[in-house]
């Protein structure tokens, strides 16, 4: 939030600064010792193909840790953007089952997802900002609350999604695949969004709320416009999911929530708030993805996978924490 | 998180109602009317062997807060996240360790102690010397124990407790209560005894509160904050063990099911999240609270998704009655 420092400044005073301007370098690097890394090991795991994989089963989690990333600017934390996933994701699910998978309806359907999305967000915003409540404990206990709204609406998992969805989001357009477009959507929106006033409001509250109440932003809207932009983005990764899996599952989020504060914090983010970018929450995501088929690449058994992935993550998370406080000392 | 900076206030009840809006006295009639209304809802739930089996469910929830209320009260976020792994760690390492053996159950529980101090110290050492925000190094070491747990799970069968551990944490032992509720009280009292008599107990009041002027003031604060993870650990393993006395053997991750719980419980009897103020005593009434909360809904005939809604309404509810944050003020 500094005005732009000079980036060609030599020694590590110039690297510090080009770090606080750009704080999702450290993810960067990483990212892109990761896709060596796999390359190395797996050569084609850098095909074309092997990619669009990734990037498939990863886009929910790019978006559920923009969904957080928007949050934790404010200094909030979200803990039932799992539970909002589950919920959006049963919520089309069985609409799309009663209505039928026609393309219209579809778009109908997602249409109410994002407004699923949105409430749930505003609930969470309500109770943490409006009714003061520490937002730990209180969004576990809205996620809880979603949780069982999914339980509701869909008590077990397997109702199949319609053949449109999946085939759409598994499918190319213009000979490229779905999923890059919607990257690329994404990407258009984030830079939107980057511009707008909601994020620099969003960024000053999570600086200092005390102070940015004082020279009069209105901190509580914009700590619940805050929560609202996750609910919508986490409709966004239940879309995602849906297309993935083809199906409802009532607790398919549930383990997401954790990776997404992960994520936010390998991307840069200063759980405090006022600090980060969500272009380091997304690769931080994608970091998530190469790890994994990483600890798959390099031959480990598969019972110890679970434990070295823990590992990396754990050292990732340490790394990118030291590397940012070090840039801004 | 700034949301926590600003605890501290009560909220426009605790203008009105002062001395009921005392979190003790709060979770303590609360759970009087929850028993009433159990009672009038399913006659027999507030029997004494009821009572009793939710008391012992409490213990277990209640010696893992024991860890997360310290840690808590040391402030800086401080919270762990990684509890649940511990709890899950040894109930195999103790089920294994003793293996139906009553011989086994020594070695066992010096075993779980110095697993769940091990990991406490990893974490306060993230912490302290790291300087790793405690959510984050908490919730990174949770994805090590997750891993960790699969990896022994391939190698080890799931053990069984010894009988003496499961007479110990089901049947009655002294004025018809089982051990487990009387390790309870004794923690109860010794962390009673130790946050309101002992240095230590006020030096974690005091890092809570200010860091800076508990470091001026000679307070040894990173040892502090590194023994107080390493007491959440060994909290968590002692839970762990007396979960296996509870079920017999040790299930996939039993122990995740303590991890946000815990935090609850801590905050319903009257610890902020921001540390610094707050005790023991509440949350031990905060955990059977919590228990006797989830037992009625289980005694209602409604469907899990109705359970689970109207649980965390009423946790919402319920959260208006402590720490909220402190208006915005010019």
């Amino acid at each position: 939030m500094k005005g732009a420092p000079t980036a060609a400044a030599a020694g590590p005073a110039g690297l510090r600064q080009f770090l606080v301007r750009f704080p999702f370098l450290p993810a960067l690097c990483i990212l892109i010792v990761l896709l060596a890394l796999n390359g190395i090991f797996e050569p084609r795991s850098l095909s074309f193909r092997s990619l669009t994989g990734i990037v498939s089963t990863y886009l929910a989690l790019m978006m559920l840790a923009v969904a957080q990333t928007y949050v934790v600017y404010a200094g909030d934390i979200d803990l039932s953007v799992g539970a909002i996933v589950s919920l959006v994701n049963v919520a089309i699910v069985a609409l799309l089952q009663q209505m039928g998978g026609g393309g219209l309806t579809v778009l109908a359907v997602l249409g109410i997802g994002l407004a699923v999305g949105l409430a749930c967000g505003i609930v969470n915003g309500l109770v943490v900002a409006w009714l003061r409540l520490q937002a730990i404990v209180a969004t576990f206990a809205t996620s809880i609350l979603f949780t069982g709204l999914a339980l509701w609406i869909m008590p077990v998992a397997g109702t199949p999604a319609p053949a449109a969805v999946w085939r759409t989001y598994g499918g190319r357009i213009l000979e490229i695949p779905f999923v890059f477009w919607a990257v690329a959507a994404l990407a258009l929106v984030l830079a939107i969004l980057a511009r707008t006033r909601l994020t620099t409001q969003l960024l000053a509250v999570g600086d200092d709320a005390v102070r940015a109440y004082q020279s009069g932003l209105p901190v509580t809207r914009i700590r619940i416009r805050g929560y609202a932009l996750c609910g919508v983005f986490a409709a966004l990764a239940a879309f995602c999911v849906t297309g993935d899996t083809a199906s409802g599952d009532p607790l398919v989020g549930a383990k997401m929530t954790l990776s997404s504060v992960a994520a936010v914090v390998l991307g840069g983010c200063a759980l405090s708030g006022g600090v980060g970018t969500v272009t380091g929450s997304v690769l931080a995501a994608v970091i998530i993805g190469l790890i994994n088929s990483l600890v798959y690449f390099v031959g480990t058994p598969s019972e110890w996978q679970n434990l070295v992935q823990g590992l990396a993550i754990i050292v990732a998370l340490m790394a990118g924490v030291l590397v940012t406080r070090w840039a801004r000392s | 998180m700034s949301a926590v900076d600003l605890q501290g206030g009560a909220g426009p009840g605790g203008r009105v109602l002062a001395i009921v809006t005392q979190p003790l006295v709060v979770a303590t009639l609360l759970i009087v009317g929850l028993l009433v209304l159990g009672e009038a809802i399913s006659p027999g739930f507030a029997s004494a062997q009821q009572i009793l089996r939710l008391l012992i469910v409490a213990a277990l929830l209640g010696i893992v807060a024991a860890g997360q209320n310290l840690v808590i009260l040391g402030g800086r976020e401080g919270i762990d996240l990684s509890v649940g792994g511990v709890v899950s760690l040894s109930a195999i390492v103790a089920g294994n360790l003793m293996n139906g053996q009553d011989g086994g159950i020594v070695p066992a529980i010096l075993a779980c102690l110095a697993t769940g101090a091990f990991f406490g110290l990893l974490n306060g050492i993230g912490v302290t010397l790291l300087r790793i925000p405690p959510l984050v190094m908490t919730l990174g070491m949770l994805g090590v124990l997750q891993g960790l747990l699969v990896v022994i799970r391939q190698g080890i069968p799931s053990g069984l407790a010894a009988p003496a551990l499961s007479e110990f944490v089901t049947r009655p032992f002294l004025f018809g209560l089982p051990g487990i509720i009387w390790l309870w009280v004794a923690i109860g009292l010794v962390m009673a005894f130790m946050l309101k008599r002992t240095v230590f107990g006020h030096r974690i009041y005091a890092i809570g509160a200010n860091e800076q002027a508990a470091y001026m003031a000679g307070v040894p604060v990173r040892r502090m904050r590194i023994a107080l993870f390493m007491l959440s650990g060994a909290f968590a393993s002692v839970a762990g063990i007396c979960l296996l006395g509870y079920s017999g053997s040790s299930f996939a991750n039993v122990g995740e099911q303590y991890m946000l719980p815990s935090i609850i419980a801590v905050v319903f009897g009257g610890t902020p999240l921001s540390g610094g103020k707050g005790g023991y005593t509440g949350t031990m009434a905060g955990a059977i609270l919590l228990v006797i909360l989830q037992s009625i809904l289980t005694t209602v005939n409604i469907d899990e998704s109705g359970r689970q809604i109207v649980f965390g309404m009423t946790l919402l509810v319920l959260l208006l009655f402590y720490g909220r944050g402190r208006a915005m003020r010019a």
